[in-house]
């Protein structure tokens, strides 16, 4: 760990930029800085002058990065991707989780795979955070349909919600779908019907 | 779908329409072969998933590929081109206030790139009496055809492409913006951004690619050669299915379903009309709607293009030379020049269909530049040297 380090973070998402920035401090980071605007990005990376840039996969001005490793007078220090071919497995974690590395060149490796790994697990655990939110929402606006497709039939056949329940059951499993499918095909046609 | 299964990136480009036509008009699909078609935000993106194996092959720019077997900018990953996409499809566009400043400095016809680039170091000149800043031109790549073109055309007036004026970085859709916003004062890119700069009134088509490389490889299909060792047989597949694409898209009969093919929102995504218009390469290259047809803007597989042609891959790598992102070697130029396959090429077509070979007429320079000497491939440090500056 090596707490001098200056890190720049240029992601387009505040609150993933967010979860990684704490991480970073947690972990004893101090000069950890968020790029949000991408215009003029390579000048607002040269004003901050970091060792490590971190960069996610689906931002454009990737390849602005890509200008780093020219020989260009504007360029104070030459940067690197952060790429060891003896480590392979590193990069590919890091290229699925979403998220590349620039480094100094000349900078070891060593002092910077601790960032990468903390990078690289943030990024998961936020994947994984977006996914659960999006079944949630789901499974939710799912118990909506159900919950009016029910009423339709209780009140079109006279029965109470538990036979309502039972027949949507019934009918997704002798049709193979999901309760929810046949819901909305209930909710759609009883709009038709109206 | 059923068959050999494929992850091919690209980015959505015009250049990507054989790709695109080969997948969703089925004609991967009658090879065997089912592709997923990845759309992918950067170059970078492309080319550190196909060298990392998450993708079997890419749309990519040429110069990429040859980069990335030198190991020149990033890591050495040998890579390989069995099949080019396209060829040309670039413009240079400049904000309608440079397009004023270089035809109050022009000595001639502003549409002919000699002219237009002594235009360009007057203004440059005046501008530096002026201490002014200087101008900025925005390009897509580093080793891009976009970098190498405007580097080309600006050297021959005189200008020095790395002190006289700031050439960025800028991804393709930012291009337009920063135009307007008066980030840059001119840019080279692919279709359609420029003929979205000219359509927004912020941009004037100054020059097409053409105009400065009559012929050269822009993207490729790009496979690793040790992938391409390994599953041979699908890769000439895949070159029989490009091939009868390329085929398709040149119908004129086919025109409008190509356009409406790559139109489509999860593929290029921009207006079909704009699209057909491009392939076509009838552009509008003022808002009041001055046009310009040039057959040659981007040629898609027609007459042979579809070929690799290793002089392409020797004049870029001396482009790479020229401007220090590569030593100079024998070993590196053979490198480069082997990285384009036109014997897979010939190999595929030959033994899945029988088409003969497609050979292109000789010519005295098969790049065909606006100016200096003809390039014959071989004397790459005398080519370079006959293009020094003048200072």
């Amino acid at each position: 760990m090596d707490p001098a380090l200056k890190i720049v973070i240029v992601d387009e998402n505040p609150v993933r930029a967010a979860i990684l920035v704490d991480g970073l401090r947690e972990a004893g980071y101090t000069h950890v800085t968020r790029i949000e605007e991408t215009t003029n990005l390579l000048a607002r990376i040269y004003n901050l002058d970091p060792d490590v840039i971190l960069i996610d996969l689906e931002n454009p001005s990737r390849d602005v990065l890509a200008q780093m490793f020219q020989v260009s007078r504007v360029v104070k220090r030459p940067i690197a991707m952060f790429v060891d071919q003896s480590d392979s497995a590193s990069i590919e974690a890091a290229v699925d989780a979403g998220v590349s590395a620039y480094i100094v060149d000349g900078l070891k490796k060593e002092r910077i795979k601790g960032i990468l790994d903390l990078c690289i697990s943030r990024f998961n655990a936020f994947t994984r955070l977006t996914n659960e939110l999006e079944r949630a929402q789901t499974a939710l606006s799912e118990r909506k349909v159900i919950d009016r497709a029910k009423g339709i039939l209780m009140k079109t056949k006279a029965i109470s919600e538990a036979d309502a329940y039972a027949l949507l059951r019934k009918t997704a499993m002798n049709e193979n779908k999901k309760i929810a499918e046949i819901a909305q095909a209930i909710v759609t046609a009883a709009g038709l019907l109206k | 779908m059923s068959g050999d299964s494929l992850r091919i990136g690209f980015i959505p480009l015009l250049d990507a329409a054989a790709l695109i036509v080969a997948v969703d008009k089925g004609f991967a699909a009658e090879q065997g072969l089912a592709i997923d078609l990845v759309r992918e935000v950067s170059w970078s993106n492309v080319r550190d998933k196909l060298n990392i194996g998450l993708f079997d092959a890419a749309h990519l720019l040429a110069p990429i590929t040859i980069a990335s077997s030198l190991g020149v900018g990033h890591v050495r990953v040998p890579l390989l081109a069995p099949f080019v996409l396209a060829l040309n499809g670039n413009a240079i566009t400049v904000s309608p206030a440079l397009h004023q400043a270089l035809a109050g400095a022009a000595d001639g016809d502003l549409s002919e790139p000699s002219v237009s680039a002594r235009a360009l170091a007057r203004v440059v000149a005046e501008r530096r009496k002026h201490g002014e800043e200087p101008l900025i031109f925005g390009m897509t790549f580093p080793f891009s055809t976009h970098n190498y073109q405007l580097r080309f055309w600006m050297a021959a007036g005189g200008v020095d492409p790395d002190a006289d004026v700031r050439l960025v970085v800028l991804p393709p859709p930012y291009m337009v913006d920063s135009l307007s916003s008066h980030q840059v004062d001119g840019f080279c890119v692919g279709a359609p951004w420029n003929s979205v700069a000219v359509e927004l009134g912020i941009g004037h088509i100054l020059h097409f690619g053409c105009d400065i490389t009559a012929r050269i490889s822009e993207k490729v299909l790009a496979v690793r050669t040790a992938w391409a060792t390994k599953c041979e047989d699908v890769l000439k597949r895949l070159i029989v299915a490009l091939h009868r694409a390329t085929d398709f898209i040149n119908d004129e009969n086919n025109s409008k379903e190509v356009a409406a093919l790559l139109a489509a929102p999860k593929r290029i995504g921009v207006t079909a009309e704009i699209l057909q218009r491009t392939l076509n390469g009838r552009l509008n290259v003022t808002a009041d709607g001055v046009t310009r047809t040039n057959a040659d803007y981007i040629i898609v597989g027609r007459g042979g293009a579809a070929r690799p042609d290793s002089i392409h891959a020797a004049w870029l790598y001396a482009q790479m030379v020229r401007w220090n992102q590569a030593p100079l070697s024998a070993d590196s130029l053979a490198i480069a020049t082997s990285s384009f396959r036109s014997d897979i090429f010939d190999s595929a077509l030959r033994v899945s269909t029988g088409a003969k070979a497609v050979e292109l007429a000789g010519r005295a320079d098969p790049i065909g530049t606006f100016a200096g000497p003809p390039f014959t491939g071989d004397d790459i440090a005398g080519y370079v040297a006959a293009m020094k500056l003048a200072r």
